[in-house]
């Protein structure tokens, strides 16, 4: 499960910015190509994929700065929603 | 300036009339409400309040709203389809119901439950227009340069700054500001009656000229403490990106509308007007500028009803889309524009025919939410993401 959502977001992050290579604890705020047309596609991407609405409280830097924030962010939002 | 005695339109305050929810209750309505009067509206400089309400009286304002906000729940499809059919009618009023969009949107993509509920039942009805203010004086495309301020001062937030070219500012009740934050670029919605808020009109501009335009000067503006629309610092990029978007795709389904004006135009004029050797329609360079018209009309509407699609999947992809659609729609529009008149000889350059009005709205197609320069440098920004420079 884990690495399956960790999987599905490097691939969209790579298949968008191929020649990047990046592992899951890498900082993609530092590659230089984050802008908020990326941000705004990345938050889409994440929703769509994961059938989750991140909240604005949970709209923080922190929680994109790495593949392994956002996989978090993910179970966190899914477990929400499966509570609610 | 004259006006003629058909203008304002017969008011229908109180009455029933029937919802907009789809394109061809949206052409009714604009056949009847906006068409007969539009360019009456241009002379005047103004949408006069009685359209204002009989647009209010037909749902029109924010179709895609749920209906528990007093919306219809039409999709973006639909609601590309209608802001259409109202750009086949009047710019002005197409962008009118363009910044009200991209405001009632953005309180409920990104406002808290307690703005939603305040804000957008009044927003669906039309008790409260609301506009978009994010151009200044020296921030056009180039957003990174926004001087507005926004402070926090006894709980309230305190606005500074100017903002120009706001399309309904002369009219509206909220205004969805962007201003510079101690964390970045934060989005606020501020009511017309804030102390501190002064709107001076601006006339007499080349398009959309009845769209009531107006300056909005921000001086010591005290707004609420949840005057904050969605969140601040990292994502409140989002909120620009997510309006604008809307923003686009609204332009880009109306630029098509003017497309579909010029060629409903052209069509017409070419078939009762002849030469020595007959009617202009049967001139073969005539045939070619309608060809080009039908070819574009059919073209931008499939962009961009491809983008509402992809918009009402959720689909990050309708983000590229929407750019493309804008940025191919406006074009046309202009170029189409441009060649309508041409095809109406001396009386397209005259107040007699809609389509100077289309030829000057068209221009301004070009360079709202977004210039067709910066469509073109996002447009290939996003063709070169995927291959690395030599």
């Amino acid at each position: 499960m884990n690495e399956h959502i960790a999987r599905q977001i490097r691939e969209f992050i790579t298949d968008r910015y191929p020649q990047t290579s990046i592992s899951d604890d890498d900082d993609i705020f530092s590659l230089g190509f984050i802008n908020s047309l990326f941000a705004m596609e990345l938050v889409m991407f994440i929703e769509r994929t994961f059938d989750i609405s991140i909240p604005n409280t949970d709209l923080q830097i922190g929680h994109f700065r790495t593949v392994n924030a956002m996989k978090a962010l993910v179970k966190s939002q899914v477990v929400v929603t499966s509570r609610a | 300036m004259t006006i003629t005695e058909s203008y304002p339109p017969p008011a229908t305050v109180g009455s029933e009339l029937p919802s907009v929810v789809d394109r061809a209750s949206a052409a009714r309505f604009v056949d009847e409400y906006v068409v007969p009067y539009a360019d009456d509206y241009d002379r005047a400089g103004r949408v006069p309040e009685a359209l204002l309400a009989t647009i209010a009286d037909a749902g029109l304002w924010a179709p895609f709203l749920p209906v528990e906000y007093g919306g219809s729940g039409v999709d973006m499809v639909a609601l590309g389809e209608i802001h259409e059919e109202v750009g086949r009618g009047c710019s002005s009023v197409r962008s009118l119901l363009t910044v009200h969009t991209m405001v009632c949107w953005a309180v409920q993509r990104w406002g808290s439950r307690a703005q939603r509920e305040h804000w957008l039942p009044r927003l669906a009805r039309g008790a409260a227009l609301g506009a978009f203010c994010l151009t200044e004086a020296q921030a056009g495309s180039d957003t990174s340069r926004i001087a507005t301020t926004a402070r926090r001062r006894d709980g309230a937030w305190v606005l500074n700054g100017g903002k120009k070219w706001i399309t309904g500012g002369q009219r509206a009740d909220v205004f969805l500001v962007f201003a510079r934050t101690e964390r970045g670029v934060g989005a606020f919605l501020v009511p017309r009656e804030a102390p501190g808020v002064h709107v001076n009109p601006v006339t007499e501009v080349l398009g959309t000229r009845a769209s009531l335009l107006g300056d909005v000067v921000l001086r010591d503006a005290v707004a609420g403490p949840d005057a904050l629309l969605g969140p601040d610092g990292f994502a409140s990029g989002m909120v620009m990106t997510g309006v604008l978007d809307l923003g686009r795709y609204s332009v880009a389904a109306g630029s098509v509308g003017i497309i579909q004006g010029c060629l409903d135009a052209c069509a017409s004029y070419t078939s009762q007007r002849s030469v020595s050797t007959g009617a202009l329609r049967d001139l073969q360079l005539v045939r070619a500028k309608i060809s080009d018209m039908v070819t574009d009309v059919r073209a931008g509407r499939l962009l961009y009803q491809r983008a509402g699609e992809l918009r009402d999947a959720g689909d990050e992809d309708t983000l590229m889309a929407t750019f493309v659609a804008k940025y191919f729609a406006s074009r046309a529009a202009a170029r189409h524009a441009s060649e309508a008149v041409q095809i109406h000889g001396a009386i397209g350059c005259s107040p007699a025919h809609p389509v100077a009005r289309y030829y000057r709205d068209a221009k301004v197609m070009e360079i709202i939410e977004g210039s067709s320069e910066i469509q073109q440098l996002t447009i290939a920004a996003d063709a070169y993401r995927g291959v690395a420079a030599a």
